[in-house]
């Protein structure tokens, strides 16, 4: 007789841990040709909630940390990706279909980009900050500082690219993020969380939530201790990303309006998918003796 | 002694005598209209009136700009935006530049009428609005040939029609503030000044047309909400900056969500005022004076919430108090007045309401025995002492000349009060110790921090607020990334 | 070391006990932060003054000038020239007030005296002026002659070197020796002036130390400069300063006068100084008795500027003494 498998049920990842959902539901995840893959936990507005406190909690931690320090960290995840690169393409392939190697693709685009944004740390404040040469007796520099915590949607189709392309920018600068996966592909995410818990990333920088973003969403736009949102996971449902910002205004949180269509995530990114998530703080001391 | 003192004139020994600033070099005309492709044109909506808030007085009726006005002015901006972006940088850079200048060479004009409308002291209009406001035209013409300098990208694009509604505490500088990088980067622009202090945006309408700006490049519709309303939400604006309250600064942010506009808000605040024990004392008086009573308080970023440590904090509120006697209240063209009027009864109605809720709520109230004049709207400088975080004269913005006092023991203690607010705009430090000035510095959730100094202003230094106090930055280099495309949204 | 032990304040007792304890308290007044302390200086300088106001202020000025000489050319003819401008510093104009005092090396006293008896004081410097930079037997002994010779006040220079290197004791005890030495036989005192010389001191928070030590060891007044070195008054010494008299007389309920000396040379210099003198420490130090400008061409331009308010029309330096 055949061996039996063992069937996982996926659980999500808030402040360092693997818990179920609150509410006890999950939901089959299949893969793109409809086979049954696994369960996923089906994240509700509490886990949202759950997850918004850790975020909160990492924040002081994440963000004092030297930049430098970040960077390492970020280097680890690509490190700790690379070692896990067969599991990351077959969680691809399976969530998106086509060949292994162009899964392979993904991932090692993935990991680059990672390395990319790693390099960021300790640089992104000597590119967009700067001394400011004012008309007094005054020294005065700006710097960026992160946001706060970021609620990020993530892409639909892009599973693992596009869930990193979105992470990491958040992050590398100090951010502390509550992420909502693809719905329809969680897989790689749910094995990106199982990396980034074995990769010194603190607990609580990144939580993962698998489940729907038009459920989740509207809860972490008008969560009152979110202080900015990349709505990037409903690209194409328009009227979902206006509630979603006009709930977002509740509080003035910094938004990352969803594009059109999900992009091709392959393009070099921008500098925006990080200074989105920036303040700049300019700091005055009076020059005398 | 051989020698004795002349009799002094007065029962103060030193009384200074009035010495009022002219009003005969400004020329306010009875009526004026909307300011419409390069043309002062009739408004269609009912026209209000601007009012002298130190003496009532009906200073001049303005036209309200209705939608279909607005739309105008829109449709102005974008026919002039098609040629005004594709000029030369070198060329914008001039008009900036011949500008600036006329702003320098009539700028005791601008002054007089700032103060008439507003309120303000003629020393403050003459020595900070209207000095700053030519350095950011100066400022920004500069940029306006270098924008691939800027770090953001190699050809950095402008974004089209700029809607900029703009605030009644410094109408010329936050018109400044918005036109100056607005045009520097290619925009043109249909800006809304308050309806309280529409005489100067106007008055900068003529500056436009004697400097031969293009036609449609700035133009100014006056009006209340309704009009603001109407020009943020108009199709065909690519980019909105508003500068006033968090209220309608998330009603903005409701109202173009789902559109392409970009929006920088800088909105209000409540910020901290940190006094160390370790403080250069009197320096941080002047500072926590400066603070919270420039401009009547009528100051986004005013240090409202003093934090003193509890250690110094008897011998900072002897000191605070004695400064606060010797500020002079009163006609705002008096060049020796350091408060002038509150600008419109409205407000001084909600200042007033504050103060009696921070009365009945147990803090004490103090302010300087002064006498205020009769007519017109006036509230005395005042300090609350015993104040905890949760009195609302400690969280509220009260956007006049009311200082909340708190005291803390250790410095995490101040920390924690001082982000403890939905605002985060600015803060201030005063401490001689280097080290714990950059660690506040680090710590402190706000845009600006001014440390062994308060409210300074540069056209070079970015402003701006975290949380709740808006978003974007106004001013340097970050000022110019508001009015430009600057990188592809596309991919990541 | 000084062998003359004399306690200063007794209120400081316990500060000036010794070295240490001296530097301490010293070290623990408050920073002064340059740009603030000048900001202050230059807003209070921007305070516009008017009619009526403006002849009083004048007039005021007038009679809080140290009229000075203190030059190697001064000659008893000189300075009787300059005692009688003290006394009619307008002779077209009875109205005019007489100056406070006439400063000069204490040498010249006896030629002041002479002319101005009683009605103008008489200020000498002593201890080794401008650059205090004698033994004390001598600095004393200078400040005995100057009183012996009919010198009202006494204007001393501390002893810079000492203090920048931190001997604030042997500071405070020569300033204490001093006063001794200002005591007459009828045991009344020739009113101490402390100079600073606050240009060489640099910094404010120097200043600020110095006023203290000054008013500490029981100087009466304490004053900016020598008019030796650039530079000399300025509006923000003079701020800090009066912020010193201030906090003084707060803390031990005994005023102290100030002086600002060399450099103020306009009456609308004189004016910003009266102006802040109301606001920082209040009309209190209004009169000659509690500040004084020590001066010699200002007195010319206030009289100038006198004549203006009076006649309506400008004036010109003909038409006033150049003595």
């Amino acid at each position: 007789m055949a061996r039996i498998e063992v069937r996982k049920t996926y659980k999500l990842y808030i402040g360092g841990a693997f818990p179920r959902s609150e509410s006890g539901h999950s939901y089959e995840v299949q893969d793109s040709k409809g086979k049954f893959v696994a369960n996923a936990a089906l994240a509700s507005r509490k886990d949202v909630r759950d997850a918004v406190v850790a975020a909160r909690k990492a924040f002081a931690g994440w963000s004092g940390r030297t930049a430098y320090n970040r960077a390492q960290i970020l280097y680890r995840i690509a490190e700790v990706m690379e070692d896990r690169r067969p599991q990351f393409v077959q969680a691809v392939q399976q969530s998106e279909g086509g060949t292994a190697a162009a899964a392979g693709r993904q991932v090692d685009e993935a990991i680059d980009r990672l390395v990319w944004y790693a390099g960021w740390a300790d640089k992104l404040a000597q590119v967009v900050g700067n001394a400011n040469p004012v008309a007094g007796p005054f020294f005065n520099h700006s710097a960026p500082e992160p946001t706060g915590v970021v609620g990020v949607l993530a892409p639909q189709s892009s599973s693992l690219l596009g869930l990193v392309s979105v992470v990491a920018p958040v992050i590398v600068t100090g951010n502390t993020a509550v992420v909502v996966s693809s719905y329809g592909r969680p897989l790689p995410a749910v094995t990106f969380a199982e990396v980034l818990a074995s990769s010194d990333v603190p607990g609580g920088v990144v939580n993962l939530l698998t489940g729907d973003a038009a459920t989740l969403g509207p809860w972490l736009a008008a969560h009152m201790d979110v202080n900015a949102i990349d709505v990037c996971g409903v690209a194409g449902d328009i009227d979902l990303a206006v509630t979603l910002e006009v709930a977002a205004a509740d509080n003035l949180k910094r938004v990352r309006r969803a594009p059109g269509a999900e992009p091709d995530w392959t393009v070099a990114p921008a500098l925006s998918t990080m200074t989105d998530f920036v303040e700049t703080k300019t700091v005055w001391h009076p020059i005398g003796v | 002694m051989a020698t004795s003192a002349p009799t002094s004139p007065s029962s103060n020994i030193f009384d200074y005598a009035p010495a009022p600033e002219s009003r005969a070099i400004v020329d306010i005309k009875p009526s004026y209209g909307l300011f419409i492709d390069g043309e002062f044109v009739d408004g269609h909506g009912s026209p209000f009136k601007s009012i002298n808030p130190a003496s009532e007085e009906t200073l001049a009726e303005i036209a309200e700009a209705d939608e279909a006005d607005v739309d105008l002015a829109v449709r102005a901006a974008r026919r002039a935006f098609r040629a005004w972006s594709r000029m030369p940088g070198r060329e914008r850079s001039k008009y900036l530049y011949r500008i600036a200048r006329i702003i320098q060479e009539r700028s005791r004009e601008l002054a007089v009428l700032e103060s008439i409308d507003n309120g303000k002291p003629i020393r403050e209009a003459r020595d900070v609005d209207v000095p700053i406001m030519a350095a950011h035209f100066f400022y920004y013409a500069g940029w306006a040939d270098k924008l691939e300098y800027a770090g953001l990208g190699a050809n950095p694009q402008p974004l089209g029609v700029a809607a900029q509604v703009i605030p009644w505490n410094f109408p010329l500088l936050m018109l400044a503030w918005k036109i100056a990088p607005a045009l520097a980067c290619g925009n043109t622009v249909v800006l809304k000044p308050a309806e309280t202090t529409p005489l100067t945006a106007l008055l900068f309408a003529e500056i436009c047309q004697q400097a031969d700006l293009p036609p449609g490049v700035v133009n100014i519709v006056t009006g209340a909400g309704g009009t603001g309303q109407a020009l943020v939400s108009h199709p065909d604006v690519d980019k909105v900056a508003f500068t006033g309250s968090t209220d309608v600064g998330k009603a903005i942010a409701r109202a173009i969500a789902g559109s392409d506009k970009k929006a920088t808000l800088e909105l209000g605040g409540k910020a901290a005022n940190i006094v160390f024990d370790d403080a250069p004392i009197d320096q941080a008086i002047e500072g926590i004076v400066g603070g919270i009573f420039f401009n009547q308080g009528h100051v986004c970023c005013a240090g409202s919430r003093l934090l003193v440590q509890e250690s110094v904090a008897e011998e900072v509120m002897e000191k605070l108090k004695r400064r606060m006697g010797t500020l002079r209240v009163g006609d705002p063209l008096d060049k020796n007045t350091d408060i002038g009027a509150i600008n419109s009864a409205e407000q001084l109605g909600r200042i007033r309401a504050l103060a009696e809720i921070g009365e009945e709520e147990g803090a004490e109230r103090w302010s300087p025995p002064c006498e205020l004049p009769s007519a017109g709207f006036w509230f005395p400088p005042t300090v609350f002492t015993g104040v905890s975080q949760a009195h609302r004269i400690a969280r509220e913005e009260v956007f006049g000349p009311v200082l909340s006092v708190l005291t803390f023991r250790t410095p995490s203690e101040a920390l924690e009060k001082a982000n403890n607010t939905p605002y985060g705009l600015s803060a201030g430090v005063w401490t001689e110790k280097g080290s714990r000035i950059l660690h506040m510095a680090n710590e402190l959730r706000a845009g600006v921090v001014w440390a062994n100094t308060f409210n300074k202003f540069d056209p070079a230094s970015p402003f701006g607020g975290y949380k709740e106090s808006g978003y974007g930055r106004e001013g340097g280099r970050q000022g110019l990334a508001a009015y430009l495309e600057h990188d592809t949204k596309a991919g990541a | 070391m000084s062998a003359i032990v004399s306690p200063g304040l007794a209120a400081y007792a316990d500060v000036t006990a010794s070295e240490a304890s001296l530097r301490r308290f010293l070290h623990g007044l408050p920073g002064v932060d340059q740009v603030g302390a000048e900001a202050r200086a230059a807003g209070l300088g921007t305070r516009s003054i008017k009619t009526t106001a403006k002849a009083y202020a004048l007039d005021l000025a007038i009679t809080m000038v140290d009229l000075t000489t203190l030059e190697g050319q001064d000659t008893p003819g000189k300075v009787r020239a300059l005692a009688n401008k003290a006394l009619r510093p307008d002779p077209a104009d009875p109205t005019c007030p007489s100056v406070a005092a006439v400063c000069v090396y204490g040498d010249m006293v006896g030629d002041v005296k002479a002319i101005v008896g009683d009605r103008v004081n008489v200020a000498a410097v002593a201890t080794a002026f401008p650059s205090g930079r004698a033994a004390l037997d001598i600095k004393l002994a200078d400040t005995r002659d100057a009183v012996e010779a009919g010198a009202d006040e006494i204007d001393m220079v501390i002893d810079r070197g000492a203090f920048l290197a931190g001997h604030y004791l042997r500071v405070f005890e020569e300033i204490v020796a001093v006063k001794e030495a200002c005591r007459r036989s009828d045991g009344t005192h020739a009113h101490l002036k402390v100079i600073l010389e606050t240009g060489e001191l640099q910094t404010y928070d120097n200043v600020r130390r110095a006023s203290w030590l000054g008013m500490m060891a029981g100087g009466d007044f304490i004053k900016t400069s020598t008019g030796k070195v650039q530079p000399a008054a300025t509006l923000p010494v003079t701020l800090v300063m009066l912020e010193a008299v201030r906090d003084f007389r707060e803390a031990t309920g005994v005023q102290i006068g100030v002086k600002p000396a060399g450099g103020i040379r306009t009456a609308k210099d004189a004016i910003k100084h009266l102006v802040m003198v109301n606001e920082v420490t209040g009309p209190d130090w209004l009169t000659p008795d509690w500040f004084r400008f020590g001066a010699s061409t200002l007195l010319n331009d206030l009289l100038m500027q006198r004549t203006k308010l009076a006649t309506g029309r400008y004036s010109g330096p003909d038409y006033f003494t150049l003595d």
